[in-house]
């Protein structure tokens, strides 16, 4: 009975009651929100690059390595030589290598020169593998796959010519030898989005000329000669590792981090992906930390929503106290309100949460590559609301406690 | 000598933070079933003198005995406890919570007094009872209570203070809110009622024209003193 004349009493203040109760759905909404961007990121992060067991790469530093192999961020500070590859792609244990070479450019996009082999076995969000939605996988020296990001950005199609420049954000084009959009990939939400593929060749092709990083005046080789030269490269940034058993991932790991010939670096890409989402966590925290206010900020606007109830309820306490209701059977009631209040109000932003999520995912899966899943609340999503209504529980107590005092004082007469 | 429902003897009161005011009761009975009428100007201690039969405030010496029982002996949540089962309370206005139906003001001073509740026996029912016998209409039960009129909240504050049969009924100035007509209507409903119980009655008003209808009418001046301080 109490209850039901508590919130009969809420829905009777249902102005202020509802704006209170809004202010904490919105908040709960945000805090939910943030959350689910939080780990909705986190795993598009992880999802980035999915079934390689091992990069292999340069000496330098294992976040380094996979921010500038699969994130295309930053440069390799060295290169692995052809040979290295070799004898490592020829080991019993390397079930499949795929070799990445960068450091050329087209537009703001990076070119990266690979094998076929990286369409077979790049693979990301849980083992999806890339896929071309217009035209076909490179198959002349001059060809090139695009993402689906550099040909929405530059509005390419297949066949349209482009030409790669040296170095990044360079003025010296490699004019020589333009190639042909032969293919464009799918979104995948990552970096793959943003770079030119072209072959493992082709990167050494454009460089026939180039010596020190400048063109050897007056020399211009014509494709067709190039065409017929050997093209093999005589170095590569990174490679990709698949390994014939899991189990085999860390012996291999060892043997290429002693390798005598040449200082190289073997990473774990999801154990150098935990130890780049511990720098970014930072942010993430900072970010959590703000919408964490955000709600604390509603429950105390409900805390001054009651405050000021108090007065204009003077005599709805008195005629509980008339009726016998004990001074802490005020207290109880009103803090029983705020739960209820704080109740609706997380219920309520898990709804918006919900309904947000909804039309937001496909939004943000285009546009962003950020995929948010939509599941049934979490176990820690419960939490938070069964502390935002505790919180409510402990915020209430204050006007509570003050209505507690003004009753034990009034008694059932209000001295108006 | 009849039953005493209220006796209070040698009762003082200290105003908490206005020293040098205080009020002193000697004595104040009120026997079972007898109805009486106190007289008293405003500011003449009306209020705190119910406050104190009621058991909100204390006396600072002397006994308020409720039922043959000192309630300055209870403790505070036993008094709030005592109140709900000794006494139907009647308010000059704003009896009822505005957002509650009419049945849920009948029936909240029940919520805070289980042998009340025990005597009223079927709540519902009694309270429809008493909602006819105060000539309310049938439907009124389910209306919210701010949508009546002063009249009719006064007669479901009446049914209220009447339900589960409590030996006493204080009422502080039930007609004030009302016209000269609806006075007299109000006034004989309640005292049909409280014939019918055997209930006893203390009504405090400012008018000595409703004394005619009482057992006893006494002067607020007769029966107490308020000292103040040498200003």
């Amino acid at each position: 009975m109490i209850l039901r004349l508590s919130i009969a009493s809420l829905f009777a203040r249902a102005l202020t009651v509802g704006m209170t109760v809004l202010a904490i759905a919105l908040s709960v909404a945000l805090f939910l929100g943030v959350e689910k961007v939080r780990t909705g990121a986190k795993a598009s992060f992880a999802d980035t690059i999915s079934g390689t067991d091992l990069i292999v790469g340069a000496r330098s530093g294992s976040v380094q390595l996979l921010l500038y192999s699969v994130f295309r961020i930053g440069n390799a500070t060295n290169n692995v030589t052809w040979e290295s590859y070799q004898d490592i792609a020829s080991r019993s244990d390397v079930e499949w290598i795929v070799p990445i070479s960068l450091g050329d450019s087209h537009r703001q996009f990076r070119v990266m020169g690979t094998t076929t082999a990286f369409f077979e076995h790049y693979k990301y969000r849980q083992g999806r593998s890339l896929a071309v939605s217009d035209g076909a996988i490179m198959d002349d020296l001059f060809d090139t796959v695009i993402g689906a990001d550099v040909a929405a950005t530059l509005g390419y199609s297949v066949g349209d010519p482009i030409v790669v420049a040296h170095g990044l954000a360079s003025f010296s084009e490699h004019k020589d030898q333009p190639f042909r959009v032969s293919g464009i990939l799918e979104k995948t939400g990552t970096p793959v989005d943003r770079t030119v593929i072209v072959s493992l060749e082709a990167i050494e092709a454009i460089h026939v000329d180039w010596q020190s990083g400048a063109q050897v005046p007056g020399q211009s080789t014509p494709a067709d000669v190039i065409r017929q030269m050997e093209l093999t490269p005589t170095a590569i940034t990174a490679a990709l590792v698949g390994v014939e058993s899991p189990l085999q991932t860390f012996a291999l790991q060892r043997a290429i981090n002693e390798y005598d010939e040449e200082p190289l670096l073997a990473i774990l890409p999801g154990v150098a992906l935990q130890e780049l989402w511990g720098i970014v966590g930072i942010a993430e925290t900072a970010l959590l930390a703000v919408s964490a206010m955000v709600v604390v900020t509603a429950l105390i606007g409900m805390m001054a929503t009651i405050f000021s109830s108090l007065n204009e309820r003077r005599r709805e306490m008195a005629i509980f106290r008339a009726m016998g209701a004990r001074p802490l059977t005020i207290l109880s009631m009103l803090v029983l309100e705020a739960m209820v209040m704080a109740a609706v109000g997380a219920l309520l932003g898990m709804i918006i949460l919900y309904v947000g999520l909804f039309i937001a995912q496909p939004i943000l899966d285009s546009a962003f590559g950020l995929w948010l899943p939509i599941d049934a609340p979490s176990l820690r999503e419960v939490w938070v609301i069964l502390a935002v209504i505790c919180a409510g529980a402990i915020v209430s107590m204050v006007p509570a406690f003050r209505a507690y005092r003004m009753s034990v004082a009034d008694g059932m007469m209000v001295k108006t | 000598m009849p039953k005493r429902v209220l006796d209070i003897s040698n009762v003082a009161y200290r105003w908490p933070g206005r020293a040098g005011f205080s009020l002193t009761v000697p004595r104040l009975s009120v026997a079972e079933g007898e109805s009486v009428l106190l007289l008293g100007e405003s500011g003449s201690g009306k209020s705190t003198l119910l406050s104190l039969i009621c058991g909100t405030i204390l006396p600072d010496s002397g006994k308020v005995c409720i039922a043959a029982t000192d309630t300055s002996l209870l403790s505070g949540g036993a008094r709030d406890k005592f109140r709900a089962e000794q006494i139907g309370v009647i308010f000059q206005q704003f009896n009822l919570l505005p957002f509650g139906s009419v049945l849920d003001n009948i029936l909240l001073p029940l919520r805070f007094a289980p042998a009340r509740r025990k005597r009223a026996g079927n709540a519902a029912a009694e309270a429809a009872a008493l909602c006819a016998a105060l000539g309310l209409p049938e439907d009124t039960v389910a209306t919210k209570a701010i949508a009546l009129s002063v009249g009719q909240q006064q007669r479901v504050a009446v049914a209220r203070a009447l339900i589960g049969h409590p030996p006493l009924i204080i009422a502080d100035e039930p007609t004030s809110a009302l016209d000269a007509n609806s006075q007299a209507a109000f006034l004989d409903l309640l005292f049909s009622q409280t014939t019918t119980h055997q209930t006893s009655l203390l009504m405090v008003s400012h008018d000595p024209r409703l004394g005619e209808r009482f057992d006893r009418v006494i002067r607020m001046e007769d029966i107490a003193q308020i000292k103040r301080a040498a200003a």
